[in-house]
């Protein structure tokens, strides 16, 4: 939808291509674009001055390093600095007390019930003895919800008597303390920031529990408002942290700046799938090319690793090795591509990657390449050579395809044979990175 | 209460902030860059996105000058903006089928029941259809609502294939003569490729029972949501034919922007506002109203000096 940062500032950068030092006035064009950028990120509007304003305090006569061009470097800057804010790596949850108390918080719908569910059962795995607890007594079969996520990841879940929240709180400790159980997270009810009387509610149940742990739950689609009711939690609460949800869409998450800068509390936890163990630390690094809408190859990578068999990739891997890649295996790795999701939805993620290509057509090919493929005998597959010309028109008849289809997809498993011939011998840290994917 | 002032009521909190600066702006001073740029400031915190608020900020440039106050101008540039109005759904062939779909919590269970609301308080006899099948006690939460209004209740349970509980609900709806089927989809993030593909399912099946349903796809956005907003809106029309948008959460001190944006890049209309809580706080969306609450002087004037 939006161009990319990086190609915005080359442009901007151009003019002044070969002048030795960024200056006031040949960073002017360029200051605007990651103004721009961050605005449509959804950064906040004042975060985006103060952030800019530092920014351009550090760029300013800094010498051009001889190996970068002007853009490169004060791409660098914004990065770094980006980084700084958002604090150099990821904080972990401090939960000293026996039981340890964690308190949801947070507006409706940002996702506190599943992410509670998602929190226990990341301590289950850790062994831990957890106890989830439906103080949610507002929004019709909250309570209900809470206790089929806990049946599906095994986890006890506390209801108390269904109305009053600061009893259940206080009862579900007893049940804890008498249990001996490690951690305790409290569900409670979403509610608007300028909600007094139900803003008072969350200080009671905080003040009776002490919790170890306040963490709020942010969606990663949130607007300009962000900063309102985060800040409004916080003053209210003492938030120990935030948990920013729905990450696995394309939103940029420019509320995760935008929370850090004014609460100054860290992102503790990201979510980043509907499925249960969709919850991963926060690690600042990995999303700052992505707020800066520079792309994000870093969870291009992590989708690959999550939805490629690992097992099944590295036997193709010793198999492109030895050169015995057939089209068995080509296959296999075009339902490994498809399982990742649209093509379109990878390229995003793939900086300076064109994006107003219609990628629709590819994905028809898929299917098509799929189907042909699928219309081979399996000695055919394993040894493409024998194909002659009345196979090849079987397999368009089985495929509903025609010839020249069946020779298309014969010959891009030839080319990719070679390159990935060519691959082997270079060994290059790119290769490795893509390694066992068919581009 | 009135509608209209319980629409103000509901934009309280947007007035009161961004829109009173605004207001303040084009009373006291003249309309110099400096002014312009805070407005356009003032706007992109509304959530309108950098591109729709610069084309609002050139179109009060060039008309300005036409109108007795800049206020009244960016009324009017505002008000185009939002233009399509909201049109009841007509009732031709009995049952109207709609279909809420929209993201995970923007708050489309709780939009159904009210809108089922509005529909039994006119009369209609409607069918709630369960087909958030995913999220845990999804189904329930639209029981429970089913039982508060008095709707027929359609559902096979948690896990069940959404398509088919379509398919039943309108089918049920058909035989028995109601007036009108509402159908809950799952939230889904317009990223989800198969999801997506689920939702058309869903659309197709319901099509064999009754060729032209659903008459209304109403997508539900948050108003607390930023840019994103207008990538979801878009994602969501590429795979069904979007009539029509619901803004919820008015009541908070999210403004709302983005829907300038999604009405002025799409040209999908705005039908329906939740500005609270309460089971009556949905109301049919007005352009006029929307713009009037936002920037209306005359009861501020009291309140304000």
């Amino acid at each position: 939808m939006f161009e990319n940062l990086q190609e915005k500032l080359t442009r901007a950068f151009k003019s002044i291509s070969g002048k030795g030092r960024i200056s006031e006035k040949n960073i002017k064009d360029a200051v605007r674009q990651v103004k721009l950028s961050l605005l449509e990120a959804d950064v906040n509007f004042k975060v985006v001055k103060e952030f800019i304003k530092d920014v351009q305090e550090k760029a300013l006569g800094e010498d051009v390093l001889s190996s970068f061009t002007p853009d490169q470097q004060f791409i660098k800057i914004v990065r770094d600095e980006l980084i700084r804010v958002l604090g150099e790596k990821s904080v972990p949850l401090s939960l000293s007390s026996k039981p340890a108390k964690i308190m949801m918080v947070g507006l409706q719908g940002s996702g506190k019930t599943t992410t509670s569910a998602k929190l226990a059962a990341r301590f289950k795995k850790e062994g831990k003895k957890v106890l989830l607890v439906a103080a949610d007594v507002y929004r019709p079969a909250a309570i209900d919800q809470l206790i089929q996520l806990g049946k599906q990841i095994d986890v006890p879940v506390f209801v108390g008597d269904r109305q009053h929240p600061l009893k259940i709180v206080t009862k579900a400790m007893e049940e804890a303390i008498k249990n001996i159980v490690d951690v305790v997270i409290f569900d409670t009810a979403g509610r608007l920031h300028i909600d007094e009387k139900m803003m008072d509610e969350l200080k009671k149940i905080a003040g009776q529990l002490d919790p170890d742990e306040i963490l709020m739950v942010v969606d990663a689609m949130t607007g300009q408002d962000a900063v309102n009711s985060a800040k409004s939690f916080n003053e209210a609460l003492e938030l120990t942290g935030f948990v920013v949800t729905k990450l696995d869409g394309d939103a940029r998450g420019g509320v995760i700046l935008s929370i850090r800068h004014v609460t100054g509390k860290p992102v503790k936890f990201i979510g980043i799938s509907e499925k249960i163990d969709g919850l991963e630390p926060f690690y600042p690094d990995r999303v700052v090319g992505r707020i800066l809408g520079m792309g994000d190859v870093l969870s291009l990578i992590d989708k690959i690793q999550q939805n490629i068999d690992m097992e099944k990739a590295k036997k193709l891997e010793e198999k492109f090795a030895k050169n015995k890649f057939d089209l068995e295996d080509f296959l296999e790795q075009l339902r490994q591509i498809k399982k990742m999701g649209s093509i379109g939805d990878l390229m995003e993620m793939i900086p300076g990657a064109p994006k107003e290509v219609d990628l629709s057509s590819g994905e028809k090919n898929l299917k098509r390449t799929e189907a042909i493929i699928s219309s081979m005998t399996k000695e055919e597959r394993k040894n493409p050579k024998m194909i002659n010309y009345s196979r090849k028109l079987r397999i368009a008849k089985g495929s509903g395809t025609n010839l020249t289809e069946v020779n298309r997809v014969l010959k891009s498993y030839d080319q990719m044979k070679s390159m990935m011939k060519a691959l082997n011998s270079k060994k290059s840290k790119f290769s490795k990175l893509f390694k066992g994917l068919p581009f | 209460m009135g509608i209209f002032s319980k629409m103000k009521l509901g934009l309280k909190k947007t007035r009161e902030s961004i829109f009173k600066q605004v207001r303040k702006l084009l009373k006291f001073k003249k309309l110099d860059e400096e002014t312009l740029e805070e407005i356009e400031e003032l706007l992109i915190t509304s959530d309108m996105g950098v591109e729709t608020a610069s084309d609002v900020i050139e179109q009060l440039k060039e008309k300005s000058g036409d109108y007795d106050s800049p206020i009244e101008a960016l009324k009017d540039i505002l008000n185009d903006l939002l233009k399509m109005n909201h049109t009841e759904p007509i009732v031709e062939n009995p049952p109207l089928v709609i279909s809420v779909v929209g993201v995970n919590g923007t708050g489309k269970t709780t939009t159904i029941g009210k809108l089922s609301k509005l529909f039994v308080e006119q009369g209609n006899r409607v069918v709630l259809a369960a087909c958030d099948t995913f999220r845990a006690a999804a189904v329930e939460q639209l029981r429970l609502w089913s039982e508060r209004m008095g709707a027929d209740f359609i559902s096979q349970g948690q896990g069940a294939d959404p398509a088919a509980v379509a398919f039943d609900a309108v089918s049920h709806a058909k035989s028995k003569s109601k007036d009108i089927v509402i159908i809950d989809t799952a939230g889904r993030l317009h990223t989800k490729h198969n999801l997506m593909e689920e939702l058309k399912k869903i659309h197709r099946v319901v099509k064999k029972v009754i060729p032209e349903a659903p008459h209304e796809v109403l997508l539900v956005i948050d108003a607390t949501t930023g840019q994103n907003g207008l990538v979801q809106a878009k994602k969501f029309m590429d795979a069904v034919e979007i009539t029509g948008i619901v803004l919820t959460k008015l009541d908070g001190t999210a403004k709302g922007g983005i829907v300038f944006a999604i009405v002025k890049e799409l040209g999908i209309p705005v039908k329906y506002i939740g500005v609270g809580e309460a089971i009556d706080d949905l109301k049919p969306f007005d352009a006029a109203e929307f713009v009037e609450a936002l920037l209306g002087t005359e009861e501020l004037e009291e309140n304000e000096v």
